[in-house]
């Protein structure tokens, strides 16, 4: 059965911190704050054809109290800022943030009065994510250098 | 059977010959300018009036003229669903202190709109039951869709206050 039979009656040693963030890393809880049409393609990654759960990360919670990973998708205005920030706060951590799109990221086209000019004024972002929107890829290779980072922290 | 625009004009203006200021039709579409004042009284006769019936006010806003004309307009977009006719209503309010009677009596559906106008351009619709801003955080000063409003002039104090209840 599984391991077992690939390496028989056997002792792996490791650190605990790699231990820790291995398990981190491949069991990411994502709290979705879908904004604008950049949700559309983060709905898609939870999808049959871009298939998140393949990295770990395609349980969706709706309650921060459940979650690790945020990811800001859309224009996020001032009066929506206030919410992100709270929702950020009720988040238990370790957390990481992911700022989907141009208007996560900076505003986007909207530089007026309503919009927030880039969601680290707001609470600390660990990717910027391009695009307008991004492709699934794109967002899902956002969720491997999330990994990434994960992996390389130290308890 | 819906009228005619200019049998619609001719009926309005027939009953309100002082309040109506002038009519234009542009590319079949009919537009009343209406003396502020007279605003409620001439929407209950479009609604209440059996050849009018205009049951349906698909949409109010307002329009930023003060630097040309002194003035703001609030428009009123009407529809009638049982006669199929369009009707549009331009109210020029003084730009200095604008403000006019409330059709929330006549069409419920102005609540909102009038509450958005005047978070916007800072318009007061005189008897509204419940006039607040509506999109703008409470905190927000100013009404941003007037031309005198800077396009980047954002309020990021509405950041930092906000989101705590005890204020802290």
């Amino acid at each position: 059965m599984g391991l077992e039979s690939h390496l028989g009656d056997n002792i792996l040693t490791t650190t605990l911190t790699a231990m820790v963030n291995w398990s981190r890393a491949s069991s990411l809880w994502p709290m979705p704050f879908g904004l604008a049409c950049c949700a559309i393609e983060m709905m898609a990654v939870v999808a049959p054809r871009y298939d998140l759960a393949r990295f770990g990360a395609e349980v969706f919670r709706f309650s921060p109290r459940q979650s690790d990973l945020m990811i800001v998708a859309g224009t996020l205005t001032y009066k929506m800022a206030s919410v992100a920030r709270k929702i950020y706060d009720q988040m238990p951590e370790p957390k990481w943030v992911i700022a989907m799109g141009a208007c996560a990221i900076s505003g986007g086209v909207y530089n007026t009065y309503s919009v927030v000019q880039g969601l680290d004024q707001v609470v600390p972002v660990d990717v910027f994510l391009p695009g307008c929107p991004p492709r699934p890829e794109a967002l899902i290779h956002a969720i491997m250098e999330i990994q990434k980072k994960i992996k390389k922290e130290t308890l | 059977m819906p009228m005619k625009n200019e049998d619609l004009a001719a009926l309005i203006k027939t009953r309100f010959p002082e309040a109506i200021m002038g009519a234009n039709i542009f590319r079949n579409e009919l537009t009343l300018t209406v003396q502020k004042d007279a605003l409620a009284e001439v929407a209950r006769f479009l609604k209440e009036n059996e050849d009018l019936d205009f049951d349906f006010l698909s949409d109010l806003c307002g329009v930023d003229r003060a630097e040309t004309d002194d003035v703001f307009e609030v428009v009123y977009h009407l529809y009638s669903l049982s006669k199929n006719h369009r009707l549009r209503l331009k109210a020029p309010v003084p730009s200095d202190a604008p403000g006019l009677p409330t059709v929330t009596g006549v069409w419920k559906t102005a609540n909102w709109h009038e509450r958005e106008t005047y978070d916007m351009f800072g318009i007061t619709f005189h008897g509204h039951p419940d006039l607040r801003k509506i999109l703008t955080p409470d905190d927000f000063e100013g009404h941003p869709l007037r031309k005198d409003y800077p396009l980047d002039g954002r309020q990021p104090a509405t950041l930092r206050d906000s989101y705590r209840k005890d204020g802290a």
